[in-house]
Protein backbone atom coordinates (compact mmCIF):
# COMPACT_ATOMS: atom_id res chain seq x y z
CA UNK A 1 0.00 0.00 0.00
CA UNK A 2 1.40 3.37 -1.02
CA UNK A 3 1.12 6.44 1.22
CA UNK A 4 -1.19 8.04 -1.34
CA UNK A 5 -3.47 4.96 -1.26
CA UNK A 6 -4.09 5.07 2.50
CA UNK A 7 -7.90 5.07 2.71
CA UNK A 8 -9.56 8.11 4.31
CA UNK A 9 -13.22 7.08 4.36
CA UNK A 10 -14.23 8.68 7.64
CA UNK A 11 -17.38 7.36 9.24
CA UNK A 12 -19.48 8.56 12.18
CA UNK A 13 -18.70 5.22 13.89
CA UNK A 14 -15.17 6.35 14.62
CA UNK A 15 -16.18 9.70 16.18
CA UNK A 16 -13.31 11.46 14.42
CA UNK A 17 -10.55 9.20 15.77
CA UNK A 18 -7.81 8.02 13.44
CA UNK A 19 -5.71 4.88 13.32
CA UNK A 20 -2.15 4.24 12.26
CA UNK A 21 -1.29 1.96 9.34
CA UNK A 22 2.05 1.35 7.67
CA UNK A 23 2.40 2.45 4.06
CA UNK A 24 5.20 2.77 1.50
CA UNK A 25 6.59 6.27 0.84
CA UNK A 26 8.27 7.58 -2.36
CA UNK A 27 11.66 6.11 -1.44
CA UNK A 28 10.19 2.63 -0.95
CA UNK A 29 10.36 2.72 2.86
CA UNK A 30 7.43 1.90 5.10
CA UNK A 31 6.24 4.57 7.48
CA UNK A 32 3.28 5.14 9.76
CA UNK A 33 0.32 7.05 8.32
CA UNK A 34 -2.98 8.05 9.89
CA UNK A 35 -6.16 6.65 8.35
CA UNK A 36 -9.67 7.81 9.17
CA UNK A 37 -11.34 4.59 8.00
CA UNK A 38 -11.64 1.97 5.28
CA UNK A 39 -14.70 0.72 3.44
CA UNK A 40 -14.04 -2.98 4.22
CA UNK A 41 -13.57 -2.35 7.94
CA UNK A 42 -16.63 -0.14 8.19
CA UNK A 43 -18.86 -2.75 6.52
CA UNK A 44 -17.57 -5.43 8.89
CA UNK A 45 -17.89 -3.30 12.01
CA UNK A 46 -21.42 -2.19 11.09
CA UNK A 47 -22.44 -5.83 10.56
CA UNK A 48 -21.09 -6.83 13.96
CA UNK A 49 -22.75 -3.91 15.77
CA UNK A 50 -25.98 -4.54 13.87
CA UNK A 51 -26.01 -8.24 14.82
CA UNK A 52 -25.66 -7.40 18.52
CA UNK A 53 -28.41 -4.80 18.47
CA UNK A 54 -30.70 -7.25 16.64
CA UNK A 55 -30.10 -9.85 19.33
CA UNK A 56 -30.79 -7.22 22.00
CA UNK A 57 -34.00 -6.20 20.22
CA UNK A 58 -35.20 -9.82 20.03
CA UNK A 59 -34.40 -10.35 23.71
CA UNK A 60 -36.28 -7.12 24.52
CA UNK A 61 -39.39 -8.48 22.85
CA UNK A 62 -39.05 -11.82 24.63
CA UNK A 63 -38.84 -10.02 27.99
CA UNK A 64 -41.93 -7.97 27.14
CA UNK A 65 -43.72 -11.19 26.24
CA UNK A 66 -42.79 -12.56 29.67
CA UNK A 67 -40.72 -15.51 28.44
CA UNK A 68 -37.34 -14.12 29.44
CA UNK A 69 -35.81 -11.98 32.18
CA UNK A 70 -34.26 -8.50 31.79
CA UNK A 71 -30.88 -10.19 32.33
CA UNK A 72 -30.95 -11.60 28.80
CA UNK A 73 -31.69 -8.20 27.31
CA UNK A 74 -28.93 -6.49 29.31
CA UNK A 75 -26.48 -9.21 28.32
CA UNK A 76 -26.93 -8.45 24.61
CA UNK A 77 -27.32 -4.70 25.11
CA UNK A 78 -23.95 -4.68 26.84
CA UNK A 79 -22.36 -6.64 23.99
CA UNK A 80 -21.98 -9.98 25.66
CA UNK A 81 -23.25 -13.43 24.85
CA UNK A 82 -23.98 -16.48 27.01
CA UNK A 83 -20.48 -18.05 27.01
CA UNK A 84 -18.91 -14.67 27.73
CA UNK A 85 -21.30 -13.80 30.56
CA UNK A 86 -20.95 -17.25 32.13
CA UNK A 87 -17.16 -17.01 31.95
CA UNK A 88 -17.15 -13.53 33.49
CA UNK A 89 -19.48 -14.71 36.27
CA UNK A 90 -17.46 -17.86 36.92
CA UNK A 91 -20.56 -20.00 36.44
CA UNK A 92 -21.68 -22.63 33.98
CA UNK A 93 -23.70 -21.56 30.99
CA UNK A 94 -26.73 -23.56 32.12
CA UNK A 95 -26.66 -21.75 35.46
CA UNK A 96 -26.74 -18.35 33.78
CA UNK A 97 -29.35 -19.58 31.32
CA UNK A 98 -31.64 -20.52 34.23
CA UNK A 99 -31.61 -16.88 35.28
CA UNK A 100 -33.21 -15.97 31.96
CA UNK A 101 -36.34 -17.47 33.46
CA UNK A 102 -38.41 -14.52 34.84
CA UNK A 103 -39.58 -16.45 37.94
CA UNK A 104 -36.05 -17.54 38.85
CA UNK A 105 -34.70 -14.07 38.08
CA UNK A 106 -37.21 -12.56 40.51
CA UNK A 107 -35.88 -14.80 43.27
CA UNK A 108 -32.22 -13.93 42.73
CA UNK A 109 -30.32 -12.69 45.77
CA UNK A 110 -29.04 -9.13 45.98
CA UNK A 111 -25.48 -10.48 45.88
CA UNK A 112 -25.99 -12.33 42.60
CA UNK A 113 -27.69 -9.31 41.08
CA UNK A 114 -24.76 -7.16 42.15
CA UNK A 115 -22.34 -9.60 40.51
CA UNK A 116 -24.28 -9.54 37.23
CA UNK A 117 -24.54 -5.76 37.33
CA UNK A 118 -20.83 -5.22 37.89
CA UNK A 119 -19.87 -7.66 35.15
CA UNK A 120 -22.20 -5.91 32.74
CA UNK A 121 -21.07 -2.45 33.86
CA UNK A 122 -24.54 -1.26 34.93
CA UNK A 123 -26.29 -0.65 38.24
CA UNK A 124 -28.55 -3.18 39.98
CA UNK A 125 -31.52 -0.85 39.46
CA UNK A 126 -30.83 -0.86 35.72
CA UNK A 127 -30.44 -4.63 35.70
CA UNK A 128 -33.83 -5.26 37.31
CA UNK A 129 -35.84 -3.47 34.64
CA UNK A 130 -35.99 -3.00 30.92
CA UNK A 131 -35.12 0.49 29.75
CA UNK A 132 -37.98 2.42 28.17
CA UNK A 133 -36.76 2.32 24.58
CA UNK A 134 -39.78 4.02 23.04
CA UNK A 135 -39.48 7.25 25.01
CA UNK A 136 -35.74 7.46 24.35
CA UNK A 137 -36.38 7.03 20.65
CA UNK A 138 -33.33 4.83 20.21
CA UNK A 139 -32.82 1.19 19.45
CA UNK A 140 -30.63 -0.67 21.93
CA UNK B 1 -1.47 15.49 44.78
CA UNK B 2 -0.47 15.14 41.20
CA UNK B 3 2.30 13.55 39.18
CA UNK B 4 3.10 14.06 35.54
CA UNK B 5 6.05 12.30 33.93
CA UNK B 6 8.10 13.98 31.26
CA UNK B 7 6.71 11.86 28.46
CA UNK B 8 5.67 12.51 24.88
CA UNK B 9 2.72 10.55 23.48
CA UNK B 10 3.16 8.84 20.14
CA UNK B 11 0.53 7.03 18.10
CA UNK B 12 1.14 3.41 17.20
CA UNK B 13 -0.73 0.85 15.13
CA UNK B 14 -1.01 -1.86 17.77
CA UNK B 15 -1.50 -1.53 21.50
CA UNK B 16 1.09 -3.97 22.87
CA UNK B 17 3.97 -3.16 20.51
CA UNK B 18 3.11 0.53 20.78
CA UNK B 19 3.22 0.39 24.58
CA UNK B 20 6.58 -1.41 24.56
CA UNK B 21 8.05 0.97 22.02
CA UNK B 22 6.91 3.98 24.10
CA UNK B 23 8.38 2.43 27.25
CA UNK B 24 11.72 2.01 25.49
CA UNK B 25 11.57 5.60 24.26
CA UNK B 26 10.86 6.87 27.78
CA UNK B 27 13.98 5.11 29.05
CA UNK B 28 16.11 6.54 26.25
CA UNK B 29 16.31 3.58 23.85
CA UNK B 30 15.15 4.07 20.29
CA UNK B 31 13.14 0.94 19.49
CA UNK B 32 10.43 1.58 16.92
CA UNK B 33 7.09 -0.23 16.99
CA UNK B 34 7.91 -2.55 14.04
CA UNK B 35 11.30 -3.30 15.62
CA UNK B 36 9.67 -4.31 18.90
CA UNK B 37 7.18 -6.45 16.98
CA UNK B 38 9.85 -8.20 14.90
CA UNK B 39 12.33 -8.66 17.76
CA UNK B 40 9.63 -10.45 19.73
CA UNK B 41 8.72 -12.59 16.68
CA UNK B 42 5.13 -11.45 16.99
CA UNK B 43 3.99 -12.36 13.49
CA UNK B 44 1.84 -15.44 12.98
CA UNK B 45 -1.55 -16.67 11.92
CA UNK B 46 -3.77 -18.76 14.14
CA UNK B 47 -7.25 -20.16 13.71
CA UNK B 48 -8.90 -21.34 16.90
CA UNK B 49 -12.32 -22.78 16.00
CA UNK B 50 -12.94 -23.85 19.60
CA UNK B 51 -12.61 -20.30 20.99
CA UNK B 52 -15.78 -18.44 20.07
CA UNK B 53 -16.34 -14.67 20.12
CA UNK B 54 -20.03 -13.94 19.78
CA UNK B 55 -20.36 -17.35 18.15
CA UNK B 56 -17.53 -16.81 15.67
CA UNK B 57 -14.16 -18.60 15.80
CA UNK B 58 -11.11 -16.67 16.93
CA UNK B 59 -8.56 -15.76 14.26
CA UNK B 60 -5.33 -14.05 15.18
CA UNK B 61 -2.62 -12.54 13.04
CA UNK B 62 -0.11 -12.24 15.84
CA UNK B 63 1.08 -14.11 18.92
CA UNK B 64 -1.20 -14.18 21.99
CA UNK B 65 -1.42 -11.13 24.30
CA UNK B 66 1.59 -10.50 26.57
CA UNK B 67 3.75 -12.75 24.33
CA UNK B 68 5.61 -9.72 23.00
CA UNK B 69 6.35 -8.34 26.47
CA UNK B 70 7.56 -11.70 27.78
CA UNK B 71 9.58 -12.50 24.67
CA UNK B 72 11.39 -9.15 24.77
CA UNK B 73 12.05 -9.47 28.48
CA UNK B 74 13.52 -12.93 27.85
CA UNK B 75 15.49 -12.18 24.68
CA UNK B 76 17.04 -8.79 25.38
CA UNK B 77 19.90 -9.08 27.83
CA UNK B 78 19.66 -6.61 30.69
CA UNK B 79 15.97 -5.84 30.17
CA UNK B 80 13.75 -6.76 33.08
CA UNK B 81 10.03 -6.13 32.97
CA UNK B 82 8.16 -6.27 36.26
CA UNK B 83 4.62 -7.69 36.26
CA UNK B 84 2.10 -7.44 39.07
CA UNK B 85 -1.52 -8.51 39.40
CA UNK B 86 -3.93 -7.52 42.15
CA UNK B 87 -7.00 -8.89 43.87
CA UNK B 88 -8.36 -5.51 45.05
CA UNK B 89 -8.91 -2.53 42.73
CA UNK B 90 -7.78 -0.09 45.42
CA UNK B 91 -4.46 -1.91 45.81
CA UNK B 92 -3.96 -1.81 42.07
CA UNK B 93 -4.66 1.91 41.93
CA UNK B 94 -2.34 2.69 44.86
CA UNK B 95 0.42 0.66 43.27
CA UNK B 96 0.19 2.55 39.98
CA UNK B 97 0.25 5.90 41.82
CA UNK B 98 3.30 4.80 43.81
CA UNK B 99 5.17 3.63 40.68
CA UNK B 100 4.41 6.97 39.01
CA UNK B 101 5.77 8.85 42.02
CA UNK B 102 8.95 6.77 41.69
CA UNK B 103 9.18 8.03 38.12
CA UNK B 104 8.17 4.83 36.29
CA UNK B 105 5.96 4.81 33.24
CA UNK B 106 3.37 2.10 33.93
CA UNK B 107 1.69 -0.18 31.42
CA UNK B 108 -1.75 -1.64 32.18
CA UNK B 109 -3.84 -4.44 30.75
CA UNK B 110 -7.45 -3.32 30.39
CA UNK B 111 -10.80 -4.14 28.85
CA UNK B 112 -11.72 -1.91 25.93
CA UNK B 113 -15.39 -1.99 26.88
CA UNK B 114 -15.02 0.09 30.04
CA UNK B 115 -12.73 2.79 28.66
CA UNK B 116 -14.92 5.88 28.23
CA UNK B 117 -12.71 7.62 25.68
CA UNK B 118 -13.20 4.87 23.08
CA UNK B 119 -15.81 5.62 20.42
CA UNK B 120 -19.05 3.93 21.50
CA UNK B 121 -19.28 1.55 18.56
CA UNK B 122 -15.68 0.44 18.97
CA UNK B 123 -16.19 -0.78 22.53
CA UNK B 124 -16.26 -4.56 22.73
CA UNK B 125 -15.43 -6.95 25.55
CA UNK B 126 -11.80 -7.42 24.63
CA UNK B 127 -9.76 -7.82 27.80
CA UNK B 128 -6.20 -7.56 26.53
CA UNK B 129 -5.87 -3.93 25.56
CA UNK B 130 -2.63 -2.25 26.65
CA UNK B 131 -2.22 1.37 27.64
CA UNK B 132 0.32 3.49 29.46
CA UNK B 133 -0.26 5.76 32.45
CA UNK B 134 2.06 8.75 32.66
CA UNK B 135 0.50 10.73 35.49
CA UNK B 136 -2.45 11.41 37.78
CA UNK B 137 -4.19 14.32 39.43
CA UNK B 138 -6.14 14.09 42.67
CA UNK B 139 -8.59 16.74 43.78
CA UNK B 140 -10.29 15.78 47.04
CA UNK B 141 -11.67 12.29 46.36
CA UNK B 142 -11.55 12.46 42.60
CA UNK B 143 -8.53 11.01 40.80
CA UNK B 144 -7.94 11.49 37.09
CA UNK B 145 -5.33 9.39 35.31
CA UNK B 146 -3.31 10.75 32.41
CA UNK B 147 -3.29 7.99 29.83
CA UNK B 148 -1.28 7.49 26.70
CA UNK B 149 -3.29 4.94 24.72
CA UNK B 150 -0.95 3.73 21.96
CA UNK B 151 -3.65 3.41 19.30
CA UNK B 152 -4.98 6.95 19.79
CA UNK B 153 -3.57 10.01 18.06
CA UNK B 154 -3.72 12.07 21.27
CA UNK B 155 -3.29 11.50 25.02
CA UNK B 156 -6.49 11.05 27.06
CA UNK B 157 -7.64 11.20 30.67
CA UNK B 158 -9.86 8.75 32.55
CA UNK B 159 -11.25 8.83 36.08
CA UNK B 160 -10.10 6.19 38.56
CA UNK B 161 -13.49 4.47 38.71
CA UNK B 162 -13.66 3.70 34.99
CA UNK B 163 -10.02 2.72 34.84
CA UNK B 164 -10.44 0.30 37.75
CA UNK B 165 -13.48 -1.19 36.07
CA UNK B 166 -11.43 -1.70 32.89
CA UNK B 167 -8.46 -3.14 34.78
CA UNK B 168 -10.55 -5.56 36.81
CA UNK B 169 -12.96 -6.70 34.12
CA UNK B 170 -13.82 -10.38 34.29
CA UNK B 171 -14.01 -13.09 31.65
CA UNK B 172 -11.62 -14.52 29.08
CA UNK B 173 -8.08 -13.10 29.38
CA UNK B 174 -9.15 -11.25 32.53
CA UNK B 175 -6.47 -8.63 33.24
CA UNK B 176 -6.73 -8.91 37.05
CA UNK B 177 -5.32 -5.42 37.31
CA UNK B 178 -2.06 -6.38 35.57
CA UNK B 179 0.50 -3.57 35.70
CA UNK B 180 3.98 -3.73 34.17
CA UNK B 181 7.01 -1.49 34.13
CA UNK B 182 10.66 -1.65 33.12
CA UNK B 183 12.79 -2.57 36.15
CA UNK B 184 16.13 -2.66 34.36
CA UNK B 185 16.93 -1.30 30.94
CA UNK B 186 20.13 -2.10 29.01
CA UNK B 187 22.19 0.75 27.56
CA UNK B 188 22.05 -0.85 24.13
CA UNK B 189 20.57 -3.83 22.33
CA UNK B 190 22.72 -6.47 20.64
CA UNK B 191 20.94 -6.49 17.28
CA UNK B 192 23.60 -8.60 15.53
CA UNK B 193 22.70 -11.73 17.46
CA UNK B 194 19.05 -11.00 18.26
CA UNK B 195 17.75 -10.14 14.79
CA UNK B 196 18.71 -13.43 13.03
CA UNK B 197 17.33 -15.38 15.97
CA UNK B 198 14.02 -13.52 15.91
CA UNK B 199 13.68 -13.84 12.13
CA UNK B 200 14.44 -17.57 12.16
CA UNK B 201 11.90 -18.09 14.92
CA UNK B 202 9.15 -16.42 12.88
CA UNK B 203 10.07 -18.58 9.88
CA UNK B 204 9.99 -21.80 11.89
CA UNK B 205 6.83 -21.07 13.80
CA UNK B 206 4.78 -20.22 10.72
CA UNK B 207 6.34 -22.30 7.97
CA UNK B 208 6.43 -25.99 7.15
CA UNK B 209 8.13 -26.84 10.45
CA UNK B 210 4.92 -26.09 12.29
CA UNK B 211 2.92 -29.28 11.97
CA UNK B 212 -0.14 -28.11 13.93
CA UNK B 213 -3.21 -27.55 11.80
CA UNK B 214 -4.29 -24.31 13.40
CA UNK B 215 -1.21 -22.11 13.49
CA UNK B 216 0.92 -20.62 10.74
CA UNK B 217 0.14 -21.25 7.08
CA UNK B 218 -1.66 -24.46 8.02
CA UNK B 219 -4.20 -22.33 9.88
CA UNK B 220 -4.73 -20.22 6.78
CA UNK B 221 -5.50 -23.30 4.69
CA UNK B 222 -7.93 -24.46 7.35
CA UNK B 223 -9.77 -21.12 7.26
CA UNK B 224 -9.90 -21.44 3.46
CA UNK B 225 -11.60 -24.84 3.83
CA UNK B 226 -14.06 -23.36 6.31
CA UNK B 227 -14.86 -20.57 3.84
CA UNK B 228 -15.66 -23.18 1.17
CA UNK B 229 -18.03 -24.85 3.61
CA UNK B 230 -19.83 -21.54 4.28
CA UNK B 231 -21.95 -22.51 1.26
CA UNK B 232 -23.98 -24.74 3.61
CA UNK B 233 -24.47 -22.08 6.29
CA UNK B 234 -27.19 -19.47 6.51
CA UNK B 235 -26.59 -16.23 4.55
CA UNK B 236 -26.54 -14.32 7.84
CA UNK B 237 -23.79 -16.51 9.31
CA UNK B 238 -21.84 -16.27 6.05
CA UNK B 239 -22.02 -12.48 6.21
CA UNK B 240 -20.93 -12.36 9.85
CA UNK B 241 -18.11 -14.88 9.35
CA UNK B 242 -16.60 -12.96 6.43
CA UNK B 243 -16.98 -9.68 8.29
CA UNK B 244 -15.33 -11.27 11.30
CA UNK B 245 -12.22 -12.13 9.25
CA UNK B 246 -11.96 -8.51 8.13
CA UNK B 247 -12.32 -7.22 11.68
CA UNK B 248 -9.67 -9.57 13.05
CA UNK B 249 -7.33 -8.55 10.24
CA UNK B 250 -7.82 -4.80 10.10
CA UNK B 251 -9.85 -3.28 12.89
CA UNK B 252 -8.01 -4.53 15.93
CA UNK B 253 -4.97 -2.28 15.46
CA UNK B 254 -2.79 -4.32 13.15
CA UNK B 255 -1.12 -1.55 11.13
CA UNK B 256 -2.86 -2.83 8.01
CA UNK B 257 -3.05 -6.30 6.42
CA UNK B 258 -2.92 -8.19 9.72
CA UNK B 259 0.59 -7.04 10.79
CA UNK B 260 2.16 -7.96 7.41
CA UNK B 261 3.04 -4.32 6.69
CA UNK B 262 4.44 -3.90 10.17
CA UNK B 263 6.62 -6.96 9.72
CA UNK B 264 7.84 -5.61 6.38
CA UNK B 265 8.80 -2.37 8.15
CA UNK B 266 10.72 -4.46 10.68
CA UNK B 267 12.58 -6.32 7.91
CA UNK B 268 13.52 -3.00 6.29
CA UNK B 269 14.96 -1.76 9.57
CA UNK B 270 16.76 -5.04 10.14
CA UNK B 271 18.24 -4.88 6.61
CA UNK B 272 19.77 -1.51 7.46
CA UNK B 273 21.06 -2.64 10.85
CA UNK B 274 22.65 -5.86 9.58
CA UNK B 275 23.43 -4.57 6.09
CA UNK B 276 21.94 -7.62 4.37
CA UNK B 277 20.22 -7.19 1.02
CA UNK B 278 18.06 -10.33 1.25
CA UNK B 279 16.19 -8.82 4.19
CA UNK B 280 15.20 -5.85 2.04
CA UNK B 281 13.96 -8.26 -0.65
CA UNK B 282 11.88 -10.16 1.89
CA UNK B 283 10.49 -6.85 3.15
CA UNK B 284 9.37 -6.12 -0.42
CA UNK B 285 7.80 -9.59 -0.62
CA UNK B 286 5.89 -8.93 2.63
CA UNK B 287 4.63 -5.60 1.28
CA UNK B 288 3.24 -7.42 -1.77
CA UNK B 289 1.72 -10.12 0.44
CA UNK B 290 0.21 -7.35 2.58
CA UNK B 291 -1.36 -5.79 -0.51
CA UNK B 292 -2.94 -9.16 -1.30
CA UNK B 293 -4.27 -9.46 2.26
CA UNK B 294 -5.90 -6.04 1.82
CA UNK B 295 -7.50 -7.22 -1.43
CA UNK B 296 -8.62 -10.37 0.33
CA UNK B 297 -10.26 -8.29 3.08
CA UNK B 298 -12.01 -6.15 0.48
CA UNK B 299 -13.19 -9.31 -1.27
CA UNK B 300 -14.58 -10.66 2.03
CA UNK B 301 -16.37 -7.37 2.72
CA UNK B 302 -17.87 -7.21 -0.81
CA UNK B 303 -18.88 -10.86 -0.61
CA UNK B 304 -20.61 -10.33 2.74
CA UNK B 305 -22.56 -7.43 1.25
CA UNK B 306 -23.28 -9.37 -1.97
CA UNK B 307 -21.64 -6.61 -3.96
CA UNK B 308 -20.04 -7.46 -7.29
CA UNK B 309 -19.88 -10.90 -8.81
CA UNK B 310 -17.76 -12.99 -6.44
CA UNK B 311 -18.01 -16.53 -5.17
CA UNK B 312 -16.91 -18.17 -1.93
CA UNK B 313 -14.54 -20.34 -3.95
CA UNK B 314 -12.79 -17.18 -5.12
CA UNK B 315 -12.32 -16.02 -1.52
CA UNK B 316 -10.99 -19.41 -0.43
CA UNK B 317 -8.62 -19.58 -3.41
CA UNK B 318 -7.25 -16.13 -2.58
CA UNK B 319 -6.43 -17.35 0.93
CA UNK B 320 -4.81 -20.56 -0.37
CA UNK B 321 -2.66 -18.50 -2.75
CA UNK B 322 -1.62 -16.30 0.18
CA UNK B 323 -0.72 -19.29 2.33
CA UNK B 324 1.51 -20.68 -0.45
CA UNK B 325 3.31 -17.37 -0.90
CA UNK B 326 3.81 -16.92 2.84
CA UNK B 327 5.02 -20.48 3.27
CA UNK B 328 7.73 -20.05 0.63
CA UNK B 329 8.83 -16.87 2.37
CA UNK B 330 8.84 -18.41 5.85
CA UNK B 331 11.04 -21.25 4.57
CA UNK B 332 13.62 -18.65 3.57
CA UNK B 333 13.30 -16.82 6.90
CA UNK B 334 13.81 -20.07 8.82
CA UNK B 335 17.20 -20.55 7.14
CA UNK B 336 18.46 -17.02 7.77
CA UNK B 337 21.92 -16.98 9.35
Amino acid sequence: MKLTDVPQQADALYEGETKLVYAVNESGKLQGAATSGWEAEIIALKDAVDELSQQAQQAYERVLAGVSSPLEYHMYANRMDLPMLAHAMGRFQWQVKRHFNPQRFAKLSEKTRQAYASVLGISVAQLNHLPDLCSQGTTP
Amino acid sequence: MSVKLDYQHQQAAHCETGAVSSLFRYYGLDVSEPMAFGLASGLTFAYLPFVKINGLPLMAYRMPPKFILRMLSWRIKGLKIGFKRFSQPQQGQDFVEQKLREGHLVGLQTSVYFLPYFPKEMRFHFNAHNLLVYGYETHKQDTQFLISDPVFSHPVTTDAEHLNQARFAKGALAPKGLAYWFERVPSEIDYDTLLPKAIRFTGKVNGRKNFTLIAGTGGMRRVAKRIERLEQDSPRFRQLFLGHIVRMQEEIGTGGAGFRYMYAAFLQEAAEKLNRTELAQWAQAFIEIGDEWREFALLCARMSKNRGDHSLQEVADALIALSKKEEALYEQLARFR
